[in-house]
Parts: structure tokens; C-alpha cells; sequence
């Protein structure tokens, strides 16, 4: 059996595009790896996007995935290992292949880590990549975050509320932020901020207690309790390198056709090459890849 | 999913012979609110694994002595001892590795 549209990522961008394409009438099946949502589920309200305004990332993704399941996207728990483009192209999973006139690839991205050895040894022991999920076990506590941008600047805020003592660990002098939050991050008086520093190690033994530090050419340790990093996100694209193009950070080049250079393999989300990811914008994307999925099948 | 508090902790779950996986878990915390029909879809398919949950608000001082400081965070035990665990989002199929490990 072939499906017109197999999709990569059960995101908010891999779900609108399943409801794009069985409005259509195409037979549409949804590959995800872990659980459906992606990103957004971690979000604890959403303030801008139209006509849904303080919803919770789950329930906003959970409505999205009961649209697409209600329409008859078929949506499958597998992961993708690789696409083989051909008259009919093939997903390979970990569990089987399947065979599709189209694919979406809708992968989004995942938080970038510092690169230190161990350092997913040390998640839920210390470390965290989310400060409105876990900031709260760190009540009265140190606490560090790394970063320089939006996200750790906000951490930071949010954090100082909660814990007795935050540093802000930055490997440039000059924030790359909204002027607005770095007002409010110098105006917390129990913020310290540390700039041209580095993390170089984590330190501890079942549980997170320090950081040894560079900062400004000089090493030294800091005593925390909790790490919430922030440096960024990245793509996970680099499987499907042999049928798209990819930019040197790695997200798949198509300007806003979503269209790949390879025919009939199709890109929306976070995992495109673009200037501004959003909920709405990959809700945008998908009706986009969709729609031009759908055509490029009717021409079939 | 039976929840689990601090005071029926020892009885449910470390008296228990055999393996019991505790999800850790929060009301607000939406990576939570996906895993549970993951976990409860785990437990109708491995009735001779116990799977229960434990509010974090509610039993913060059991979570602090289990090292909780990222969730989800899914304890697996057995006889009373931690085996392994896994912080965040997990497939159904990665938790199901975790426990076919386990039991073989």
C-alpha cells in the first residue's frame, strides 16, 4: 500500500499538514517518535496565538491530534531512520517501510546542550532544559542559567522569583535579547551576572552541586544546586541529508513554497530554513507543504 | 494509574514484590500530561508490572528524597530498589525497552 502523504513529526506543524491533506481526501499517515505536540507541550500558556489565548501547549496539541485522528490521519509511534527518494519514495523506520507519493518533513528541533561529556547523565539531576517546568524544585536554592538570548534571559527572570540565587552565565558581554528583558534581569537584585564565562564542567556526584566555570580567562567554581540551559535550539535533519539540502546549521533549505529540491519531498516547521519560528508559522507552513503536496499528487 | 502519596509509599511500593514503575508527575506540567495515557496504555499491556504516580505539589518531600528535579521522571523499581529511571518525554517503545531489560 501506498500513502499519498507520509509525514515526519507529530508536531503542531506535522498534525496541521495531516489536515490539510485528508481534507483533501489523501491518504495521510503521521510518523512520530516519541509522543505527538513536539515542542509546544512544554509551554504552560500560549499568549499569541489567534483565538486561543491562554490555553496550555497540551491541550492545544491535544486538539490539533484529535483533529487530525478525527479527519482519518492514520498516526504511527515509529522512527523515521531514513527517506529513499524514487517514483514511490520510501520511509524507513525502526519498524518497517513505508511507501509514499509524498513526504512532509515536519521535524522541528530540540534543545541544543552545552556539548560537555556526561551531560544528559546529569538531566533531572541538576540539569534542565525547561525553567517553567522545573524551576520550582529549585525553591530557595542557586541556581545558574547559560545563555545569552530571549530564553535564558526569561529563565533567569522566572528563576528569581523561585530560588535565592540565580547566575546568568553568558559567553559574550552583550546580551543578543529584547531591551526589555534585559531591564528586567538587572533589575533582580538577586541575579548575578556572569559574562565572557564558559562552562567547562559539572561537578558533583549522584546530584548536581557546582560548575567549574571560565570566565573572563579565569577559571573558577561556582556552588549551584540546578543548571537550566539555554543555548538555543537545533534541528535534527542530518538522516534525511541524502534527498534535501541543508544549511550549515542544518535545517533544510526551501524558501516559502516548502519545497524541496528533490520532487514530492516537502518541508514545514521549525526544521525549515526561516527567519521566525512560531506556532502560527508552522501551522502556516503546513498548509502550505500540504497544498502543494496535494497538487504535486493530483498531477501525478 | 493508582496515585501514590507519601504516606502509602512504602506500603504500594517498596513492600511490593516486584516491579513497580512511579511516575512523578505535576497537575501543570504538560510533558506529563502526555506520557500518562502512554504509561496507562503500558499498564493494561504488562499486567505483572505495577504503575503508579506520585503529585509532585503534594509530595514534594518524596520527591526530594527520590532526587526528583526534572519532570516526568519515571522511578522504576523493584523489590524496593531503584533500577533505572527516565527523565522527559519517552515513546511507548523506549519505556517498554526500559522494561524488558529489567525483566529478562
Amino acid at each position: 500500500m501506498t500513502y499519498d502523504i507520509v509525514v515526519i513529526g507529530a508536531g503542531i506543524a506535522g498534525l496541521t499538514a495531516a489536515i490539510y491533506g485528508r481534507r483533501a481526501n489523501k491518504k495521510v499517515l503521521v510518523l512520530e517518535s516519541r509522543t505527538y505536540g513536539g515542542q509546544i507541550v512544554s509551554t504552560k500558556s500560549i499568549e499569541n496565538y489567534p483565538a486561543a489565548m491562554g490555553i496550555s501547549g497540551f491541550e492545544f496539541a491535544t486538539k490539533i491530534y484529535e483533529q487530525a485522528v478525527a479527519l482519518g490521519a492514520e498516526i504511527k509511534f515509529e522512527n523515521v531512520m531514513e527517506v529513499i527518494d524514487g517514483a514511490e519514495k520510501q520511509v524507513k523506520t525502526n519498524q518497517t517501510t513505508h511507501l509514499a507519493k509524498t513526504v512532509i518533513i515536519a521535524t522541528g528541533s530540540k534543545n541544543r546542550t552545552m556539548g560537555l561529556a556526561n551531560e544528559e547523565k546529569w538531566l533531572g539531576r541538576g540539569i534542565s532544559y525547561c525553567a517553567t517546568c522545573d524551576g520550582a524544585f529549585f525553591k530557595n536554592k542557586v541556581v545558574a542559567v547559560v545563555g545569552g538570548g530571549n530564553t535564558a534571559l526569561g529563565d533567569a527572570i522566572y528563576l528569581a522569583d523561585i530560588a535565592q540565587k540565580v547566575y546568568l552565565i553568558h559567553r559574550r558581554n552583550q546580551f543578543n535579547a529584547e531591551a526589555a528583558l534585559i531591564e528586567q534581569v538587572q533589575a533582580k537584585p538577586n541575579v548575578t551576572i556572569v559574562n565572557n564565562a564558559q562552562v567547562v564542567g559539572l561537578l558533583g556526584d549522584h546530584q548536581l552541586t557546582g560548575l567549574d566555570i571560565i570566565a573572563n580567562g579565569t577559571a573558577q567554581q561556582l556552588i549551584v544546586d540546578g543548571l537550566f540551559v539555554a543555548v538555543g535550539r537545533v534541528p535534527e535533519n542530518e538522516k534525511f541529508a541524502n534527498v534535501v539540502d541543508l544549511d550549515h546549521n542544518g535545517y533544510i533549505v526551501a524558501n516559502e513554497t516548502c519545497e524541496t529540491g528533490t520532487a514530492g519531498i516537502f518541508v514545514a516547521g521549525d526544521c525549515r530554513t526561516k527567519e521566525v519560528r512560531q506556532l502560527v508559522t508552522a501551522a502556516g507552513d503546513a498548509a502550505v507543504a500540504a497544498t502543494h503536496a496535494i497538487k504535486y499528487i493530483n498531477q501525478l | 494509574m493508582e496515585a501514590v502519596n507519601a504516606n502509602n509509599f512504602e506500603a504500594v511500593v517498596l513492600k511490593h514484590d516486584g516491579i513497580v514503575v512511579v511516575d512523578f508527575n505535576a497537575d501543570w506540567c504538560g510533558p506529563c500530561q502526555m506520557l500518562k495515557p502512554v504509561l496507562e496504555q503500558m499498564a493494561t499491556e504488562n499486567p505483572s508490572v505495577k504503575f503508579v504516580g506520585v503529585n509532585v505539589d503534594q509530595n514534594a518531600a518524596l520527591a526530594r528524597e527520590y532526587g526528583v528535579m526534572s519532570i516526568p521522571c519515571v522511578v522504576v523499581i523493584k523489590n524496593g530498589q531503584e533500577i533505572t529511571r527516565h527523565v522527559g518525554l519517552a515513546s511507548k517503545t523506549d519505556l517498554q525497552n526500559i522494561l524488558q531489560g529489567i525483566q529478562a
